[in-house]
């Protein structure tokens, strides 16, 4: 106990602690959350944590190590089969593919738009899945000095995974499209039909909403990006619908679809720099055929769909936006 | 005046929060991610009650906030959970040295439950609420746990710890 003045100084009792203790936690909560005040504290203290991040990876990587240590030799024969086999698939498809790229780049300059840009991508270690508890998130080896910013897209071979929300020096923080605080903008491959794929939590599904019972959306589905938002680039799968319950009860579907990114498997994921081409939505989404004669009517009262200002108010100004557009396949498709 | 007892059990009590911590965020199976202990408020809640006048609600106040910076999530959400189990163990941490062991674990379940239901509640305010209220599991497996985690930490603490 220390006396100045006649004041009495003592060691602050619990109670007192806990009240500052809170407050400054608190404090921090709000800035952190309303504000986002604390990005430049947050990256240092990651940095100086980067060491317990690095002991904990131990195991894996010594279990990745030993397995490939053991791994026989006719099991990577094996393997090697495989991926040939899968190799030559592969290049088959992507020669068709190279084809209608060239189609698709010509029947663009004819209609003259920009022709789609193949996206730059760079390939990133998964170094963590982060635990904290109801969210999903990533760790991957790369950071600002490889040119990654904060919301570029992380997909695989397979779809889209989710997107960076933290850029570090050496390391970046993605946030899956599973998590509870992730939503990308989707559309029906088959239909073109507009949605917003919300994460849930769990750690394979992903939940449609507000969609009426009216939406034309089936079990089986794919759904892709759809472009808009500037986050995501047109065209990646994203999920597969896996269940539609309609309760009379509610006003909207109760949708879930299972991500076709192998969100818990792979070491492996994609970044991708979208090309700025891609990045606005593209005037015209991927429509079959048979769609196409009954969107048409839907054209002429256009000005109802005045909510799409890239498709309704630009076509005088540039050429691009081809009356075809659907840019509104249901009003009610999205809130 | 020796100043070794002091500094090494400083270290010991450190060294027990960077291993929680390293438990923590040590990658397993996704599935069994809902059945991961508190490992950092069982070894804040040891602590408190063994050396309360040592390791304290400023103690609780930072190991949160290390999980938050692991974690990602606001900074602040664990800070203030851990901040208010550190008060609490403290406050009665005389009692729950008398507490027979499997009282004290269900104490621990309340703790860590309670714990969960914070950082669920800030969570919900702050707009990611997930898709499950399941906040009991975790505790559940930290009371399992606790009195082999107690053993443990009790024999560190008498060998190296004054």
């Amino acid at each position: 106990m220390l006396q100045i003045a006649g004041w009495q100084l003592r060691a602050p009792s619990n109670l007192t602690r806990l009240l500052v203790f809170a407050a400054l936690s608190i404090a921090l909560l709000l800035l952190d959350a309303r504000g986002h005040h604390l990005q430049k504290i947050r990256a240092g203290l990651t940095v100086l944590l980067t060491p317990v991040q690095m002991l904990a990876a131990v195991p894996t990587r010594v279990g990745g190590w030993a397995a490939d240590a053991l791994r026989g030799d006719a099991e990577l024969h094996e393997e090697l089969e495989r991926l040939r086999t899968a190799q030559s698939i592969l290049l088959a498809q992507l020669e068709k593919y190279a084809a209608l790229e060239a189609e698709n780049a010509h029947l663009r300059s004819l209609l003259g738009t920009s022709a789609l840009v193949a996206d730059k991508a760079v390939a990133a270690e998964l170094v963590e899945v982060a635990t904290e508890p109801f969210r999903r998130t990533i760790v991957i080896a790369k950071g600002e000095k490889d040119g990654v910013y904060v919301g570029q897209p992380v997909i695989d071979a397979f779809g889209i995974r989710g997107q960076l929300s933290e850029v570090g020096m050496l390391r970046s923080k993605a946030i899956l499209i599973t998590d509870p605080g992730h939503a990308v903008p989707v559309q029906v491959n088959r239909n073109g039909l507009r949605a917003i794929a919300f994460g849930t939590g769990a750690p394979d599904s992903v939940s449609i909403r507000y969609l009426t019972a009216s939406a034309d959306i089936k079990e089986g589905d794919l759904l892709v990006s759809s472009g808009i938002g500037g986050t995501f680039p047109f065209g990646y799968p994203v999920a597969r619908v896996a269940r539609i319950v309609n309760d009379p009860n509610e006003s909207f579907l109760d949708i879930l679809a299972t991500p076709v990114a192998q969100l818990g498997h792979n070491k492996e994921v994609l970044l991708i720099w979208p090309s700025k081409a891609v990045l606005a939505p593209p005037p015209k989404p991927a429509e079959p055929k048979p769609a196409a004669p009954a969107k048409r009517p839907a054209v002429a009262p256009r000005p109802a769909a005045a909510a799409q200002p890239p498709a309704a108010a630009a076509p005088p100004a540039t050429p691009a936006p081809v009356p075809a557009a659907p840019a509104a396949p249901d009003p009610s498709a999205t809130p | 005046m020796n100043p070794s007892p002091d500094s090494r059990n400083r270290w010991v009590i450190l060294a027990s929060f960077l291993a929680a911590l390293v438990l923590t965020i040590l990658p397993w199976p996704v599935w069994t991610e809902q059945f991961r202990p508190d490992w950092v408020a069982l070894v804040l809640i040891y602590w408190c009650m063994a050396l309360p006048q040592r390791v304290g609600v400023g103690t609780g106040f930072l190991a949160g906030l290390t999980l938050d910076v692991l974690y990602g999530s606001i900074l602040g959400e664990n800070a203030l959970a851990k901040t208010v189990i550190a008060f609490l163990t403290v406050r009665f941490h005389l009692q729950l040295r008398m507490f027979p062991r499997w009282q004290q674990a269900a104490v621990v379940l309340l703790l860590v439950a309670g714990n969960h239901l914070l950082v669920l509640w800030i969570k919900a305010l702050a707009g990611t609420a997930p898709g499950t209220w399941n906040f009991l599991t975790p505790g559940i497996v930290s009371m399992l746990l606790w009195p082999w985690l107690f053993v443990i930490l009790r024999d560190l603490r008498r060998r190296f710890v004054s």
